[in-house]
């Protein structure tokens, strides 16, 4: 566990009056306090073993069965479970919030590895739309194609597809990075907020478009550029991230990342901060 | 939401009911209230196969008023008169429902001068004409409608279908899809999405002599085709035209007798996986249409904004 320290110095934000305010009924806020430690305990994991390895055939399940009888084995251990059969199926692999080597040998359909936090994910297949929304941590690796809203709120963590993606990939993206072999469509990094989308090949129309804040790096040709979405100037820094995180990816061997092109927001909101002191330290 | 699914066999002709039928079961969820198939049948091609209705399916779920059935005896009488009027000879005739008929029937004169002559009669509808094309829908599940009008032995090249959830018209036959594209023989429409400039174009369309049975906005699409044929475009101008010409969201299958496409809009809002080999194209809503006809680990991709694409058989 990090060593965790009490923040005592007020955020921009809360030097402005936000945060502060009484909230009461549904709406009641609760702010993390490291000294208080039931707050390190997260509901729903499991301690597992990455060297104990099973299979699990999901061909006559639906999802929810198929989710449960995941969550189980990990219950029991498990670090490594194979998905044998997939075919399709959506929500599968939903909502594991521990460390775990999960290999889907097939294809997934909607809302595959959603809301996860911390498991390596392989699909040996193509994935449909919103595969890895709201993904908190982890790696998730494509071996093929993706389908639109690829990695849609995407708060941290790899999210990789070694082919294609559809449109609106990481659209309302909040953090992370997104890597593309392939091509993407129309409307990529739409409403981005933070993070990073990297497409190795070519983008449809209205790139970045509404975007908040966040940087797209394309390799191929530029459909068009939306609104709020203008060219950035390469740095060295961009330069060394994208030559780290392509490796990490296992994708562009000896692409020339120097030649991409690097978007940002041509527009800063007036209370927007740009990158939260985690991002920070991460960024470079 | 509806789901659609299309496929189209290059060269070889397999029993594509039944294949349909599982690719449309699968989507279910997306679209409950009725069920539709274009199917493109290894018939002789010598006589017309016409499909129509004299009345509106009033099980339960319908949103169409109840009728006495001998109303519909009523109405088969005047088709078959009219028919008799137009030269039209009837070969074969089959009853598959109270309220809808197949007959196949010589004809070689003009197709939009006989289909109005036929749907003059109240309540009576041509679901589709052509040499190739058989054209069922009704309310229910796939497995349903293929079980009622016997599909699963239909054996052919390709066909297209939709599993209609309502949302901008009625839980009825007549909304149901495919829509045929009248007045061409053997053209058919299946849509997923929203049309927004429905009105505006149907009176511009109605203006032109093109006709509406609906008021499903997804018929548009059938009639835009239709017209742009009617002046000579080929199909793939046709629905490359309604890229720009169509406003809204919209994933959308038209099949002829010897060819299959698909367009999509330019925001890609809807749904499309592809699945694409040397000899079979399998395309549907979602994944898992694909995948209960062919089960083996393939490669499918979402075809991108704006995309049109049109395959021969």
């Amino acid at each position: 566990m990090a060593n965790l320290k009490t923040v005592t110095k007020k955020t921009k934000a809360q030097s402005m009056g936000m945060h502060t305010e009484v909230l009461t009924g549904k709406t009641q806020q609760k702010f993390f306090n490291p000294d208080e430690a039931e707050n390190f305990f997260y509901w729903g994991t499991h301690e597992v073993d990455f060297n104990k390895r099973t299979e699990l055939d999901v061909k006559d399940m639906d999802c929810k069965i198929a989710n449960n009888k995941i969550d189980r084995l990990m219950s029991e251990g498990y670090g490594t479970i194979v998905i044998k059969n997939p075919q399709g199926k959506h929500s599968l692999g939903v909502g594991i919030l521990n460390k775990l080597n999960l290999i889907f040998e097939g294809s997934l359909g909607y809302f595959g590895v959603g809301s996860i936090d911390g498991p390596i994910v392989r699909v040996n297949g193509r994935v449909g739309w919103s595969c890895a929304e709201n993904m908190m941590a982890g790696k998730v690796v494509i071996e093929k194609n993706a389908g639109s809203c690829f990695g849609a709120a995407l708060r941290g963590g790899d999210l990789i597809c070694k082919g294609s993606v559809g449109a609106r990939t990481g659209i309302d993206q909040k953090g992370g990075s997104i890597i593309v072999g392939g091509d993407a469509g129309a409307f990529t990094g739409f409403m981005m907020q933070r993070g990073r989308i990297v497409i190795l090949g070519d983008v449809g129309i209205n790139l970045g478009d509404s975007m908040y804040d966040g940087t797209i790096y394309v390799g191929g040709k530029i459909g068009s550029f939306g609104s709020d979405a203008i060219e950035s100037k390469m740095t060295s820094d961009d330069i060394s991230w994208l030559e780290r995180k392509l490796k990490v990816a296992e994708i562009g061997n000896n692409f020339d990342v120097s030649k991409m092109t690097k978007i940002v927001a041509g527009k800063k909101l007036w209370n927007y901060d740009a990158l939260e002191p985690t991002e920070k330290k991460g960024a470079i | 939401m509806c789901g659609i699914a299309g496929l189209i066999h290059k060269g070889k002709s397999v029993n594509i009911g039944s294949e349909l039928q599982s690719m449309l079961q699968a989507l279910k969820h997306r679209g409950p209230d009725s069920t539709g198939y274009a199917l493109y049948a290894d018939n002789e091609g010598q006589n017309f196969i016409m499909r129509f209705k004299v009345g509106e399916n009033v099980a339960e779920g319908s949103s169409s008023a109840n009728e006495d059935t001998s109303v519909y005896d009523s109405r088969k009488k005047l088709v078959d008169k009219n028919l008799a009027n137009l030269g039209a000879i009837i070969v074969k005739e089959e009853r598959l429902t109270p309220y809808s008929f197949r007959y196949e029937i010589k004809y070689d004169k003009d197709l939009m001068d006989f289909s109005k002559k036929i749907e003059s009669v109240e309540m009576v509808e041509i679901l589709s004409i052509g040499k190739s094309l058989e054209l069922i829908k009704d309310l229910g599940d796939a497995t349903v409608v293929s079980e009622r009008y016997g599909l699963d032995k239909v054996k052919g090249t390709h066909g297209i279908g939709h599993a209609r959830m309502a949302t901008e018209s009625g839980v009825d036959i007549k909304s149901a899809h495919p829509f045929w594209g009248y007045p061409f023989s053997d053209v058919s429409v299946v849509h997923n999405g929203q049309l927004t400039n429905y009105w505006n174009n149907r009176r511009a369309l109605e203006n032109k002599g093109m006709r509406f049975m609906s008021e499903c906005d997804s018929e548009l699409i059938a009639v835009f085709l239709a017209e742009k044929m009617r002046n000579g475009a080929t199909l793939e101008e046709g629905m490359r035209e309604s890229l720009s010409g169509l406003d809204g969201v919209f994933t959308y299958f038209v099949a002829t007798k010897d060819s299959l496409g698909m367009a999509k809009d330019t925001m890609a809002a809807k749904p499309l996986v592809l699945y694409e080999s040397d000899d079979l194209v399998a395309m549907g809503s979602e994944e898992i249409a694909i995948r209960s006809i062919l089960p083996q680990e393939i490669t499918t991709y979402d075809p991108y904004d704006g995309e049109v694409k049109v395959w021969q058989i």
